[in-house]
């Protein structure tokens, strides 16, 4: 039984404290906006929570295709992990946009090319782990899985595209606005610095979660091994 | 290559083709099926939604599209299950040809199904709510794109459903969300084709449809493989 390495203790506590920091910012330090008010502070865990959900499934597809290539199963498990690390995240993020939303939009939802296509991906993502629960044997598993990750990171894009085609209300911050967009706000400093620590944060969060769920992986074939072993 | 010589990758994607529409020919219960199930989609859907004149014009394309998703499923579904069921598909594995023929041939032989069911659905359905527009070529052409993309990755995941514990229920879990671009480019342009748009105005749906008809397929064509290897 190896014992948890000192390292990941670390980053464990290094989490926790970037996570209150980024709260703190978010919810203290960070300026009122004016038009929106206070509920605007959701932004900064929104987008954090975004982006490392966008990261594990873009790690997902890569780790996929080089588990397809090297036929190693550490591969597998990496891609799982952050899948459903991703999962999670993306899901806190389209419940934190509803919760701005409403006042923001007047609406929970709307189906709006951004609002689709993030619940098209956390469908996508839910029936990849329906497809791996179906599946017995590890191997197969582990190549449906990959295929499946690779096909749903290849559709998302297209499916943002082609819902473009519809019409949008989502504001973009970063970049160039769209004239229809509803709550859309310009940075201050202040309000900078509290958004790119919460991206900051929410990384090294995630870094954290993948390697838990890493480590839970290895665990749980090393228990099957040992199951194996003893009904022998 | 080995001693005996290899058909050629067309030769052999044919014969699939071939010995899938021989047996639909024979036994017709896939096609029936899906005639069967399209007609009794549209049924619902006229009275889920009161198709009359002014709801029509508006709804035409996504009615077609669902109908064809879902009958598209039930095909796709019943084709591979056959293959798995006596084993015909370690049969297939077994054939000294490249894997990917046996894609090429089972996903033509999908598209066939498909086409069939809607060349016979659409001319029904413009019977029954006049609607001529319907045939004009470029509508037809958005059709076979669509149905093109739509077959490719559904015959790539019925692959993989019909190998795992959940078989049928899984395989619109799996397609849908993906092929979702491929289902919303096709209602955008039949739409604006049912609603007098020009070519130009249709030219970024085709378009996407085009890149996903061409991405999806490549991809399969790569990953087949590793679905079907035991």
């Amino acid at each position: 039984m190896q014992s948890k390495p000192i390292l990941l203790t670390i980053l464990d506590v290094v989490s926790i404290i970037v996570l209150g920091v980024a709260a703190y910012l978010a919810l203290v330090f960070a300026p009122t906006e004016l038009v929106m008010g206070n509920v605007q502070r959701v932004f900064y865990f929104h987008v954090g929570t975004a982006w490392v959900g966008l990261l594990g499934f873009v790690v997902a597809a890569i780790a996929g295709i080089t588990y397809l290539v090297t036929k190693d199963m550490r591969w597998d498990r990496f891609e799982v992990a952050a899948v459903e690390v991703s999962t999670m995240f993306f899901f806190i993020t389209i419940v934190l946009g509803s919760i701005w939303a409403r006042p923001a939009w007047n609406t929970w939802w709307t189906w709006d090319p951004r609002l689709t296509t993030a619940a098209v991906t956390e469908l996508i993502y839910i029936a990849y782990f329906m497809l791996r629960q179906g599946i017995e044997d590890p191997e197969k598993r582990a190549r449906f899985g990959a295929v499946y990750t690779l096909l749903g990171g290849l559709s998302a894009p297209i499916t943002f595209m082609v819902i473009r085609l519809f019409r949008t209300i989502h504001p973009v911050v970063i970049g160039s606005q769209s004239a229809e967009a509803q709550g859309g706000f310009s940075m201050t400093s202040d309000m900078k610095t509290a958004f790119f620590f919460a991206l900051f944060a929410f990384t090294v969060i995630f870094i954290d979660l993948m390697w838990h769920r890493i480590r839970l992986g290895s665990l749980q074939e090393k228990v099957e091994q040992l199951k194996l072993n003893v009904s022998m | 290559m080995s001693s005996p010589p290899s058909p050629s990758f067309f030769k052999a994607t044919m014969a699939i083709v071939y010995k899938d529409l021989a047996a639909e020919l024979r036994s017709r219960e896939l096609l029936s099926a899906m005639l069967v199930f399209s007609m009794l989609v549209i049924l619902i859907f006229n009275f889920a939604l009161e198709l009359d004149i002014k709801v029509r014009q508006s709804v035409t394309a996504g009615v077609l599209w669902t109908t064809f998703a879902f009958a598209g499923t039930l095909g796709l579904n019943r084709s591979m299950a056959v293959e798995k069921d006596r084993g015909c598909m370690d049969g297939l594995l077994l054939a000294p040809v490249d894997r990917s023929a046996i894609f090429f041939g089972k996903a033509i032989s999908n598209l066939a199904f498909m086409l069939i069911v809607e060349a016979i659905v659409l001319p029904l359905y413009a019977l029954l709510y006049n609607e001529a527009r319907i045939f004009q070529p470029s509508f037809l052409g958005v059709i076979l794109l669509g149905s093109i993309g739509y077959i490719a990755v559904g015959t790539l995941l019925s692959a993989m459903s019909v190998q795992t514990r959940t078989r049928d229920v899984l395989l619109p879990i799996l397609l849908f969300p993906v092929a979702v671009p491929v289902l919303l480019a096709s209602v955008k342009a039949s739409g604006g084709l049912l609603n007098g748009a020009t070519f130009a105005e249709i030219l970024t749906p085709l378009n996407l449809l085009i890149v996903y008809d061409v991405i999806f397929i490549a991809v399969a064509f790569m990953v087949f493989d590793f679905v079907v290897e035991e």
